[in-house]
């Protein structure tokens, strides 16, 4: 019989929806998978046995009814532990939300839910998705399927570990600075980051609001698209929520996997090309834009030449946001308390609990956004930041006037070992250094696997004007059919 | 403080006092200012909480537009500009009834500004300017038990009601007052009132100052004349109109001896004793918090559409100073006896008991009169008396037919306030009635000749002066209920003396 765990999720809904396999099957090969190789990979948080087991029986039970079932029903998904999901634990990665259960559903769950998809369970992440490793977990790292002993990128390395070890066909991802593309990259995955705004942050765990994007991984392009077209869309309970329907990114990719990029016009980023990228991700870039040019596309060279300043500003913004954000972590009304003892003031006790519940990452990103708004810091960090953000929307929007889309290598660097980067902040930071100026911007971007360095997974990444998503998955597609899938060793 | 306080009289000899007020109404909209929160007063502890008002992670505020309906409104009559792109604030701070520990606030781009209120004092327009009308979040409610101050220091365990958390809260502050003198408490009174009057106008807030949807922070700075403004301090818990007035003065006073003895004004948040009617130091606001604030990432900036907001401006209804002049002038009433329906809180009552039909001067002498006095001697509110305008006009309707005599409808009215019914009902039921019929009448005056001959035989020698003792026989048996001058007549014609 087929290995259900090796197929793609157009797949498996059409072998769910002719009643080939049943979803509670589907379902059980997933779990079965996770059983086998997950204490390897450590992709998950927590897995949700019962609760996928019942959702699958429930589309069984809808399809066996005559109901019309949706465009992934059955198919299994997993989802970072950034999102709430009502009475199944959610802790972001960190100790200090340990054993929550939340007593509601995020937008982006419900959608999955309501699609009839399987939730398998919650991924593992950098606490509070701030790393680019998954090494800041406070559970301990995910390791990459292509080699274990590397990461899968960060903060989303679970989702993206979770599909190239074949746990899960989908995963949902959040992307701040990166986290959804650069683990989709150096796990040979998909991540799409869709307009800020496109899909709704409610019930999202906040670590950086103006800047953090729910979005779809899968192993391919099309499965991304659906994923998107499921979860995306106006919500009336964001209000940064766009009020406009999800760009057609279902036809776009299926127009994209028919090989033609005839008359497309795209624009390979200066400054992403020069010394920054090791020499084994800028080869497999450099023949992936030869691909792309025999596919018909027009590819012509753009300077963005604020991108350069994309790093110093989001580590402004995002730790601004953040040490605000994070402030209601106090252990009053949720999650870890710490010293209550009936002889600590309330100050000590939400001290105590802080200084127990996050992490050293969490606590120094808190620090600098502190200090970042005080009161005659203000203009001259989170002020000047801003307008680094105004500049840097100003090059992606020139930039669009004169093509389509924007490509450039995902990350400078393949995986690299796990503890590798953890002893200097900086060196973790530069991981994001390509991925970072979209999220200033708040358009669209994609990372499609293109190739290999030494046996390991380099992705390129496009970005597309706000609200042209559909534009980039045309383009991935594309890549994806002349390039083809990479497949990791065996585990 | 032992130190005895100056006289208030030396203190606005010696130094020019400068106001500054900052309101906060809680408005009176259905739902809370993020969620769909119920927000009627009361209610168990945390029942009227969601995931939102809660702060719990992953949630999102989303903005009430008929509480920022309702801030436009308060903004264009209080004659401010109204921004045509704002941006809410994050405010920062710890502090346990703060669900997300920082407020949704407005810093420096608030929706309304740069406006005035104009308020009468004494017979003279004051021009209060404003500085601005923002839009904000309230916060819970903490309990601290076992403390002996109720404060958190000491206390053993602090409880927390979020039903308030997120209710919208409108904040008004003005621009700094100088030049009142010895008038300083007084305009600081009267502007609350004016502002509480303005807005009970709209109909945005119920403004009770008793149950906190109106709660005012008074700051106070005192200077020597033709120096720079001095020091001020901010005075919480000011929770009546009375206590605006005292706590100015009092602030006044304490700060004035603190000068005297050479001592220098600390900037600081000081606390108002209803009971003793001083303040206390509270937190020192030279070492202030540093809120960070930044624009709120959470919430799409706020650009009213211009066109609204000119309907928005068109629809205001009468203000009630220019309303109170124009009663005034048709009711014709004297600046005082206006001033006395004003401070009994009557307009209102009296404008609605004339549109029942009452005339303007009857309608008033029933609310200042009678009423006021009950609702003096009970404690209560003169609206929430148990009398409507529309039963007065009523009670007035049954004297005006001659079926009631004064005394007999200040009964009737008893009746009306202790909840017996209408006036026609009451006088029915406890047969009340002037009594009309002659037939009745006659016999009651010729038992009263009869028994008082000595009184009938002076009317008839011609001192008709002496009837007065017979009509006071004749409404014992009568119970009150003739017509004095009917009686009279009778009397008079019985003895051939009219």
């Amino acid at each position: 019989m087929t290995d259900l765990t090796r197929l793609n999720a157009v797949d498996l809904a059409g072998l769910v929806a002719n009643g080939d396999a049943s979803a509670v099957e589907v379902t059980r090969a997933h779990l079965d998978r996770i059983g086998a190789v997950d204490d390897r990979v450590h992709a998950f948080l927590h897995v949700d046995s019962d609760g996928a087991l019942a959702a699958a029986r429930a589309v069984d039970e809808r399809r066996a009814a005559g109901e019309e079932l949706g465009p992934l029903a059955g198919v299994p998904v997993a989802v970072k532990d950034v999102l709430t999901t009502k009475g199944v634990p959610t802790t972001v990665g960190s100790k200090i939300l340990e054993g929550w259960r939340p007593p509601y559903d995020s937008t982006i769950v419900e959608r999955l839910r309501a699609a009839g998809t399987v939730m398998l369970g919650k991924t593992n992440m950098d606490e509070f998705a701030m790393g680019s490793s998954t090494e800041y977990s406070a559970y301990g790292p995910t390791r990459n399927p292509w080699d274990t002993d590397r990461i899968p990128g960060g903060s989303g390395g679970g989702s993206a570990a979770a599909l190239a070890a074949y746990e899960a066909p989908l995963a949902i991802g959040s992307d701040t600075g990166g986290s959804i593309r650069q683990p989709g990259a150096v796990t040979g995955t998909v991540g799409a980051k869709p307009t800020y705004g496109g899909t709704s942050r409610y019930g999202l765990v906040a670590f950086s609001s103006s800047l953090d994007t729910p979005g779809p991984c899968a192993r391919t392009v099309l499965d991304a698209a659906l994923l998107h077209q499921v979860i995306g869309g106006h919500d009336p309970r964001d209000s940064t929520s766009i009020p406009a329907p999800v760009p057609d990114v279902v036809g776009a990719a299926k127009l994209g996997a028919s090989g033609d990029l005839t008359g497309v016009k795209l624009g390979v980023v200066t400054e992403f090309t020069g010394e920054g990228a090791e020499p084994g991700v800028m080869a497999a870039f450099r023949e992936s834009v030869e691909a792309l040019a025999k596919l018909g596309a027009e590819i012509v060279e753009i300077s963005c030449p604020h991108f350069r300043y994309a790093l110093p500003a989001y580590y402004l913004i995002a730790p601004s946001e953040c040490s605000s954000n994070l402030a209601r972590f106090d252990g009053v009304r949720f999650g870890l308390r710490v010293g209550d003892d009936g002889n600590r003031s309330l100050e000590e006790v939400m001290s105590l609990t802080r200084e127990a519940g996050f992490g050293p990452e969490v606590k120094r990103r808190i620090m600098i956004g502190t200090y970042a708004l005080s009161s005659g810091y203000y203009d001259a960090y989170y002020g000047q930041a801003q307008k680094v953000r105004t500049l840097i929307t100003r090059d992606f929007t020139s930039a669009f006037e004169q093509v389509d889309a924007l490509i450039s290598p995902t990350t400078p660097f393949v995986a690299f070992p796990i503890g590798a980067r953890t002893a200097d902040p900086y060196q973790m930071y530069l991981a994001d250094l390509f991925t970072i100026p979209t999220n200033l911007y708040g358009g669209p971007a994609i990372s499609v696997p293109c190739g290999l360095s030494d046996g390991l997974p380099v992705g390129l990444q496009i970005m597309a004007p706000t609200m042209a998503d559909d534009r980039m998955y045309r383009v991935a597609a594309a890549l994806e059919s002349s390039v083809g899938a990479f497949t990791p060793p065996a585990l | 403080m032992t130190t005895t306080l100056p006289a208030y009289d030396e203190v606005v000899a010696r130094y020019e006092p400068v106001i500054g007020l900052e309101t906060h109404v809680e408005l009176g909209t259905n739902t809370k200012m993020w969620c769909g929160c119920p927000t009627d007063f009361g209610g168990e502890p945390n029942t009227r909480v969601c995931p939102v008002c809660l702060g719990l992670p992953g949630s999102l505020p989303v903005a009430n537009k008929a509480a920022i309906e309702a801030t436009i409104r308060i903004g264009l009559a209080l004659n401010c500009s109204i921004a045509e792109w704002c941006r809410f604030a994050r405010k920062n701070y710890f502090y346990p009834d703060m669900p997300k520990n920082f407020q949704i606030s407005q810093y420096d781009e608030p929706l309304c500004f740069d406006g005035h209120l104009d308020v009468e004092v004494n017979g003279e327009l004051v021009r209060i300017g404003i500085e601005r009308v923002h839009l904000e979040e309230d916060t819970g409610k903490t309990l601290h038990v076992g403390g002996a101050t109720g404060r958190i220091h000491g206390a053993t365990e602090s409880l927390v009601d979020y039903n308030r958390a997120g209710i919208p809260l409108v904040e008004i502050v003005t621009k700094p007052i100088p030049g009142t003198g010895a008038l300083a408490p007084e305009i600081a009174r009267a502007y609350v009132a004016e502002l509480r009057d303005v807005i009970r106008s709209l109909g945005v807030s119920d403004v009770r100052m008793e149950e906190g949807s109106l709660r005012c922070d008074v700051n106070t700075s005192l200077n020597l004349p033709g120096a720079e403004w001095g020091t001020r301090t901010e005075t919480k818990n000011v929770n009546s109109l009375r206590s605006v007035e005292r706590a100015v003065r009092s602030e006044m006073l304490r700060q004035a001896s603190v000068l005297d003895a050479g001592g220098r004004i600390v900037q600081e948040t000081r606390h108002f004793h209803e009971d003793t009617g001083d303040t206390t130091s509270g937190r020192s606001k030279e070492t202030a918090t540093d809120y960070r604030y930044f624009p709120e990432p959470d919430l799409v900036p706020l650009a009213p559409d211009t066109a609204w907001v000119a309907e928005l401006k068109a629809a205001l209804p009468e203000l009630p100073r220019l309303r109170r002049k124009r009663i005034q002038q048709d009711w014709g009433l004297s600046d005082l006896d206006m001033q006395s329906v004003v401070n009994a809180g009557a307009v209102e009552l009296i404008e609605a008991t004339v549109a029942a039909g009452a005339t303007p001067a009857a309608a008033r002498k029933w609310w200042l009169g009678e009423l006021s006095r009950r609702a003096n001697e009970t404690g209560v509110e003169l609206a929430d008396i148990g009398a409507t305008p529309a039963q007065v006009a009523e009670l007035q309707g049954l004297v005006d037919a001659g079926k009631l005599n004064d005394k007999l409808a200040r009964t009737v009215l008893e009746g009306v306030v202790a909840g017996e019914g209408s006036p026609t009902e009451i006088m029915t039921a406890r047969n009340l009635e002037v009594v009309s019929d002659t037939g009745a009448l006659t016999a009651a005056v010729d038992e009263a000749i009869a028994a008082n001959p000595a009184i009938a035989d002076k009317i008839r020698s011609g001192k008709v002066a002496a009837a007065g003792a017979l009509v006071g026989a004749v409404m014992k048996t009568t119970r009150g209920q003739a017509d004095a001058k009917t009686v009279r007549e009778l009397i008079l014609e019985r003895l051939g003396a009219a």
